[in-house]
């Protein structure tokens, strides 16, 4: 490995090169003070340095064995993913498509013309995170970060209501167990646990996000992290796409860390999940996808296409993107990007309660 | 919060020097840009960046608050009024009690559908007194397509309100307390030197003038004092914001150029007025006009296969009603409620709110303004909740003795 690719300061960077320091292993043996000397740096600055050195060396050979730190056998990661939990949406439907419902440990985007139903599967996911564990959730909290001021206390109350509707219907049959969760279960109590961000400007979406890190460590139970829209301030103020682009997938691998890291290092509990709610969804389509469209051939059709906004290159930033869309009169969600699940679609409603299942015999009442 | 100076942040002081000799002087600087970035520009190994970042970061960071203490808050504000009641019971319960205050409320529909009737009453209920169920404050009307009409305005109130409006000098008072801004020339106010200065004159004595030009380009200037603003905002009581109509204001066909638009003029706007909504926490409601667009559905790439089945006609080409401003601002107002005809009836729909399901309400338009057939919603299913239905709109004005063409 090269001293160039060391995460050091530029200017020692080319100390260390005009030293003639130019591969890892011509200071894999040298003490701190020959380097000081050498580099005309205090000792330890030199020392920092190696242990620098040290700490890529010891990474970079491992790689010439055949374990490298870090890394898992893919018999492992099964293992592994069959512990993985889910979410549930509220809808049957839904879940199937997803796996059982929204996966942790990954990213998953979520997308859809304004009206759809974002904010509403964003405020039931962060309901249904809280669901207890006896009752086949995950007993954990939420953190909702809103950029678009769409976040309203009366509909979560509302969904809260209906969540423990449900499960007071589930457990019908053993009563003394009804009084006790009815005693516990209060909407307020979900509420409580809904930690709220209000994002005004994209530096605050940014400084939210690098926050999040010490803040989940702080709050272990958090498992969900939604974010209601990631596109809002990105789609404003910026003259400079090739920095937005920067931007977005800076917050993107962070995401990303976020999601795997804690599992790792808080066993099983702090796993937060993160679901990128990405909101505004697509152009209207003109001048951007024209010319894409005479890329994929679908010109010949000289109409618009509906795409998730924020570019291609964001669009390899999520693990999994789901299409909120309108089917007939009815609201589908269509799994767009996948490593793991099937590409399909599914029915889902948005009721008063929240998220549920299409109720297909419901009665139709037509606009004339 | 963005533009906190890092020098006044508890940094450690090597770092924070480095910071300000490279003139990256405010959190927006220093977290628009990677941490690599960071490190060649400051000349620091990765670890310290990282660290100055996570401080940063948290400095800037806005609060925490759980769903709770926002339920609270809200429950709290009830008592001063967090909505302005439409007085149309059905639409009031369909959004727990009327318009929000602090977010964007939208009103799309074709011409002469009642959209400037609806903002009409809105304005005269805002300015009503508290004991009279209004907010007791100023309105501000920008009124960029001449439609306000003061003389329709107090007739409503009077046929709606009588026993306020019957009192003496009240509807001189309430009539006094709506602002209206008019678009005259843009030059008026370009030429008279700087920008900001122009805007701060401007909104330093906007209630003397009984009627200044508000133009795209001033809006523009404004965005320089946007903190003006929402002081005078504050300052003046002003209750509730309206623009009749954002369509106009914005100039021009969107869609059709959206590279030019993409970024720029509508782009602010949408954050120029959703964050004066939100710091000075008053409703405010703007209207959309409508355009057709051929008939194909704009759909995404997977959806093309079903599309390939259904039979291509093209020969007539049949249209229909969209909202003129496209999709990137429908995604920024909270609440959009629709006015259409359909079937010799006019109805308003509610089609985006994240309380109410989508409800359409049959109304007229009488001497008195909107009123409801029925306080009973019809619940909306499917892809109706978004078209805008534009036919019948001519029955409905013959038989109302309207002039039309």
């Amino acid at each position: 490995m090269e001293v160039s690719g060391l995460p050091v300061s530029a200017s020692q960077r080319a100390k260390l090169a005009s030293a003639g320091y130019t591969t890892l292993s011509s200071l894999s043996s040298i003490s701190s003070q020959h380097l000081a000397r050498d580099l005309n740096v205090s000792n330890e600055e030199a020392l920092q340095i190696l242990n620098v050195v040290m700490r890529t060396g010891r990474f970079s050979d491992l790689a010439g064995a055949s374990i490298v730190a870090g890394a898992q056998s893919a018999w492992d990661m099964l293992l592994e993913e069959e512990h993985n939990k889910h979410i549930t949406t509220s809808c049957g439907d839904l879940d199937k498509i997803l796996g059982g419902g929204i996966s942790c440990k990954e990213v998953t985007e979520i997308g859809g013309i304004p009206g759809i139903g974002k904010t509403q599967l964003g405020i039931q996911l962060a309901i249904n995170v809280q669901i207890p564990v006896d009752y086949g959730g995950l007993g954990g909290k939420a953190i909702y970060i809103d950029t678009e001021g769409s976040f309203m206390a009366e509909r979560v109350f509302q969904v809260a209501e209906g969540c423990i509707e449900d499960m007071l219907k589930l457990n019908v049959s053993q009563l003394k167990d009804v009084e006790t969760l009815k005693e516990k279960m209060h909407p307020n109590t979900f509420l409580a646990n809904i930690f709220y961000f209000r994002a005004c400007s994209y530096t605050e979406q940014i400084a939210v996000i690098n926050h999040l890190e010490k803040f989940v460590s702080e709050h272990k139970d958090v498992r969900i992290v939604v974010i209601d829209s990631v596109t809002f301030h990105f789609r404003q103020d910026f003259d400079d796409m090739a920095l937005r682009t920067r931007l977005l997938s800076g917050m993107a691998s962070k995401l990303m860390k976020l999601a795997k890291q804690f599992s790792l290092a808080v066993d099983m509990i702090g796993d937060a999940e993160i679901l990128l709610q990405s909101g505004s969804v697509f152009f209207d389509t003109t001048k951007g996808v024209v010319i894409l469209n005479q890329v994929t051939m679908k010109f010949t059709d000289g109409s618009f296409q509906l795409t998730l906004a924020l570019g291609d290159s964001w669009s390899h930033a999520c693990t999994n993107r789901v299409i909120l869309y309108w089917n007939g009169n009815e609201r589908h969600a269509y799994i767009d990007k996948s490593p793991s699940l099937r590409s399909q679609s599914a029915p889902y409603a948005v009721t008063s309660k929240g998220i549920r299942d299409v109720v297909s015999n419901c009665k139709r009442i037509r606009m004339m | 919060m963005a533009n906190k100076i890092i020098s006044q942040m508890p940094l450690p002081k090597s770092i924070s020097h480095k910071f300000a000799a490279r003139n990256v002087l405010t959190a927006k600087d220093a977290l628009s840009m990677t941490e690599f970035e960071l490190m060649e520009l400051l000349d620091v190994g990765f670890g310290e960046v990282a660290s100055a970042i996570a401080q940063i970061s948290e400095i800037v960071c806005p609060p925490c608050q759980t769903a709770l203490e926002l339920m609270e808050e809200r429950v709290r504000d009830e008592c001063l009024g967090s909505r302005l009641p439409t007085r149309l019971r059905g639409l009031d319960d369909a959004l727990c009690g009327g318009i929000p205050f602090g977010v964007i409320t939208e009103l799309v529909g074709p011409s002469g559908i009642g959209k400037t009737q609806f903002c009409l009453k809105i304005a005269l209920l805002a300015a009503l007194p508290t004991s009279h169920g209004g907010l007791n404050g100023r309105v501000i009307y920008v009124d960029i397509e001449n439609k306000f009409s003061s003389r329709r305005m107090i007739e409503i109130g009077a046929k709606s309100l009588p026993e306020i409006f019957h009192k003496e000098g009240m509807a001189r008072e309430m009539a006094g307390r709506i602002l209206v801004l008019r678009p005259t020339s843009v030059s008026e106010f370009t030429d008279s030197g700087d920008g900001s200065d122009a805007a701060a004159l401007l909104w330093q004595r906007p209630f003397t003038f009984g009627c200044v030009a508000v133009t795209l380009g001033i809006f523009l200037l404004l965005q320089s004092s946007l903190q003006q603003i929402k002081l005078s905002v504050l300052e003046h009581q002003v209750k509730l914001l309206i623009i009749d109509s954002m369509a106009g204001l914005i100039l021009g066909d969107l869609e059709g150029d959206l590279k030019i638009f993409k970024q720029h003029p509508l782009a602010w706007h949408i954050s120029f007025i959703k964050s004066l909504a939100e710091f000075s926490q008053i409703p405010v409601i703007v209207t959309n006009q409508v355009r057709s667009q051929s008939c194909e559905e704009v759909q995404y790439s997977f959806q093309a296969i079903s599309k390939v089945e259904a039979p291509s006609n093209q020969e007539r080409v049949e249209s229909r009603l969209v909202a003129s401003l496209g999709i990137h601002w429908a995604h920024a107002v909270t609440i959009r409620l629709v006015l259409e005809a359909d079937s010799g009836q006019r109805f308003i729909k509610v089609t985006k709110s994240p309380i109410s399901p989508p409800l359409a309400f049959p109304f007229v338009i009488t001497s008195s303004g909107i009123s409801l057939i029925s306080d009973e919603g019809i619940e909306v299913k499917g892809l109706v909740i978004n078209t805008i239905h534009g036919q019948g709109c001519s029955e409905i004005f013959a038989s109302a003795g309207k002039s039309y063409d």
